[in-house]
């Protein structure tokens, strides 16, 4: 343990009596980026204490779903913003989408967003890149490329458009497994879908808005389980949000099919009758479905049919949102809302608990994406990516207090449950008494640490 | 009523309250001089950011009969085609003191958006949005269908519902504002609804809509109908595989002339025949059905300058009282505005 202790920089922390994963109360120590240390009456050693009864401890969230909006609409986001966002949100990475501007379709690009996450110091930033040049479905990207850049992208997807040519989706399946990847697929074909606003069922048939039928969502799904099966490579399903889906993801994993499944924040509480409102804040893709769906989500999720809580966390400026139902922009903030509404939806119901928070929200999410240093034990010897909750906290969401430049949070002006106290990334307080703290500092790297988790300090 | 925005929230007592104010209004249309002096000095904007001549000089008409100001703002040819968002049309119309605005839009929900925003305090009529209500055009059809019903059962026409009314509306349901406020307001008024068309344009969901459903015309004749409605169809549909051909869709649910004489071969000899115009002749309805005695088209178009009439005085004339929800409720012009004004108006 202490011949992994690298440069120890300034930070030593002690949590004295936080519930990890819920449990008894034990003491962390944090040091030199790694914990140091857990049990019972640690001495300080001169280390920073934080008095964390009632709270608890998890391993930092890793966000396998995330769209940073940069580079090309720093109107939207900015990778600072965004994971500023992050860090308050209780998370230690971050998945960042390819559809920005330029499509994170080749190395450059995915690399440029890799330096910029590390500039900004938040949480880490892991590219996501795209399946087909321009996300046009027509042509692989240099898939080969993005995975031995300095960005080392594992995770590859057009989220936002659908990979529906099922030809071209094998291929991408086959081709990744030469470098353990994964396509994260957008689930959605696009004829049922053309022009599609909301939920097709009651509400929409009320409201006159064109329909997204569930089964747009499902025959896609059904399709690539098989496609993954067939060339046995591996499947993420991005932002599952139908009880059919579910379904066929449940028959899928018993077939032994390599898929994993993402259900988002708010498709886990709200339903297609928000859209009652008119009000755009409430527009998402895949829209919100019923709440037999939801239930049906919900279930999965603490079965481990759906295997991680990705946010799709989505800013958009205010006046893509300031207009009418159709001429709004699709997507929702969701980064620093997940952990709350996870805990509302998930732990005060009774479906899980902390421990299943963490799988959920940090160990699948860090496998899936192949992040090795996150998503790890709270044990001795471990990397020093820890989230401190206090469960007790209940606070009411008003966007405009928010660090992500996104104001629409469908959850503005519900009280929410649960507060993330601190958040640690490589044992550097990123967030302390709920607020920002400091970045943390990557070292410089060289060529033999290139792309590997740099030891830093602050 | 603060605003108008659909009928499927417009309560009965609130939906008698226009139907019966509209009969005022229609005497009013009967004068010579066809003008009230009610909302002289009050600003009535149409704003139409889809074209309908029909409607807007419909409104048009009812706004200046009630001597309002109206501004006509057409998103064509204005700063809207310039790309100038709904918030900032609403701040400039609220800028300019707008009291009403109607509003015609492509997008479904926008008349609800500039009623739930602070974008603009005026009153909102919905006079069509998108594919979701049309609730005036409702109003009408409803205004229409009790004269013919009253005067059937030999009863004022005031006060009355249509309870017991056989009520078919056939042609495009999916994509049709004007079948869905109908659907809400015959239900509301007792009206028993029957929709007929290809299960293609039919929304999923409609199975839980207040009505029963039909896939043959034919069928829901013979059962009976009083009034049957008849739903504008766009040719285009065809080419999105909604329906095979126009003459198939003529021949299956189409009000041809073989269904015209059907009428009279079922002994319906009192059923009326309905269309929110614009027709297309030849395709929902035949030459020989719109021309008929049994065509209320134009009666249709008629009302609707007395049903908007009401509308915009109910909502603009500073009366927003529920009204009271025993059947006998008082008509909601108070005698000396109306009366006093028509007697002035009318020499």
């Amino acid at each position: 343990m202490a011949s992994q202790q690298q440069d120890a920089g300034t930070g030593a922390y002690l949590i004295r009596g936080a519930a990890i994963l819920g449990g008894a109360p034990e003491d962390l120590l944090i040091r030199g980026g790694i914990i140091a240390g857990r049990g019972h009456n640690l001495p300080a050693d001169g280390a920073t204490v934080i008095e964390a009864a009632g709270l608890v401890a998890l391993p930092g969230m890793v966000d396998i779903h995330t769209h940073l909006r940069e580079p090309g609409r720093e109107d939207a986001e900015t990778v600072e913003t965004g994971t500023r966002a992050a860090a308050l949100g209780g998370y230690t990475a971050v998945h960042a989408m390819a559809n920005s501007t330029p499509v994170a379709d080749t190395a450059g690009v995915v690399e440029q967003v890799l330096t910029l996450g590390r500039t900004a110091g938040w949480v880490d930033v892991r590219p996501v890149g795209a399946v087909t040049v321009g996300l046009a479905g027509e042509q692989l990207a240099e898939l080969g490329a993005m995975a031995d850049s300095r960005a080392r992208v594992r995770v590859f997807s057009d989220d936002g458009i659908c990979v529906h040519d099922p030809v071209l989706m094998r291929r991408a399946l086959e081709y990744v497994k030469a470098f353990d990847g994964v396509v994260a697929q957008h689930a959605q074909e696009p004829r049922l879908t053309a022009g599609a606003q909301m939920n097709e069922g009651e509400v929409s048939a009320v409201l006159g808005l064109t329909g997204w039928p569930a089964v747009a969502e499902e025959s896609i799904i059904a399709r690539d389980v098989l496609l993954a099966q067939h060339v046995g490579s591996r499947l993420h399903v991005c932002h599952v949000s139908t009880a059919g889906s579910v379904e066929i993801i449940r028959w899928a994993k018993s077939r032994g099919v390599n898929v994993t499944a993402e259900v988002t924040p708010h498709h886990l509480w709200l339903t297609d009758e928000l859209a009652r409102s008119y009000d755009p804040v409430y527009k998402v893709n895949p829209p919100l479905r019923t709440d037999a769906d939801v239930q049906a989500l919900r279930a999965a999720l603490a079965d481990g049919t759906i295997d991680v809580v990705g946010t799709d966390h989505a800013p958009h400026p205010s006046e893509h949102k300031e207009c009418e139902w159709a001429q709004a922009a699709m997507g929702m903030t969701g980064l620093e809302t997940a952990l709350s509404v996870v805990q509302h939806t998930m732990i005060e119901t009774g479906l899980m608990g902390w421990a299943d928070f963490a799988r959920v929200t940090s160990t699948a999410p860090a496998a899936i994406g192949r992040v090795e240093d996150q998503g790890r034990p709270l044990d001795a010897g471990e990397p020093a990516n820890v989230t401190l909750v206090d469960p007790a906290a209940r606070w009411t969401v008003d966007p405009s207090k928010m660090a992500t430049m996104g104001r629409n949070s469908p959850f503005a002006g519900r009280e929410l449950p649960g507060k993330v106290v601190a958040t640690f990334f490589k044992g550097h307080p990123t967030v302390l008494d709920g607020k920002l703290n400091t970045p943390y500092r990557w070292l410089p790297e060289t060529p033999a640490a290139a792309g590997t988790a740099a030891a830093g300090s602050n | 009523m603060r605003h108008l925005l659909s009928t499927e929230d417009l309560g009965r007592s609130n939906a008698i309250r226009i139907l019966d104010t509209a009969e005022e209004m229609a005497a009013v249309g009967e004068r010579e001089v066809k003008k009230l002096p009610t909302l002289r000095g009050r600003t009535v904007v149409n704003l139409f950011f889809e074209d309908s001549t029909r409607t807007r000089i419909s409104f048009e008409a009812a706004a200046k009969r009630l001597s309002a100001d109206v501004i006509n703002f057409a998103a064509k040819g204005s700063s809207v085609s310039k790309g100038e968002s709904l918030k900032d049309t609403a701040q400039t119309l609220s800028a300019m003191g707008a009291d009403a605005v109607v509003i015609r839009h492509w997008a479904s929900g926008a008349p609800h958006r500039l009623a739930a925003t602070d974008w603009i305090d005026a009153a909102v009529i919905n006079a069509g949005d998108g594919t979701h209500e049309h609730p005036t055009q409702a109003l009408l059809d409803a205004f229409t269908m009790r004269r013919h019903w009253s005067r059937l059962a030999g009863t004022p026409s005031t006060g009355a519902d249509l309870t017991g009314m056989r009520v078919a509306i056939a042609g495009d349901v999916l994509h049709s504002r004007v079948a869905r406020s109908n659907v809400w307001l015959l239900r509301t008024l007792g009206a028993e609804v029957t929709l007929v068309a290809p299960p293609t344009l039919l929304p999923i969901g409609v199975e839980k809509w207040p009505c029963s459903v039909s896939y043959d015309l034919d069928e829901t004749l013979a059962r009976g109908v009083d009034a049957m409605m008849m739903l504008r169809v766009q040719g285009e549909r065809m080419n999105a595989s909604f329906f095979p051909t126009t003459r198939e869709y003529s021949r299956r649910w189409g009000f041809d002339d073989n269904r015209l004489r059907a009428l009279d071969s079922l002994g319906l000899k009192d059923t009326i025949i309905m269309h929110p115009g614009p027709m297309n002749r030849g395709l929902e309805i035949s030459s020989a059905a719109a021309d008929s005695p049994r065509s209320t088209v134009l009666a249709q178009v008629r009302n609707g300058v007395s049903i908007r009439m009401a509308a915009l005085y109910l909502l603009l004339s500073g009366d927003n009282r529920e009204p009271a929800h025993h059947a006998n409720s008082t008509p909601s012009i108070p005698a000396e505005t109306t009366s006093a004004h028509v007697t002035k108006e009318s020499h």
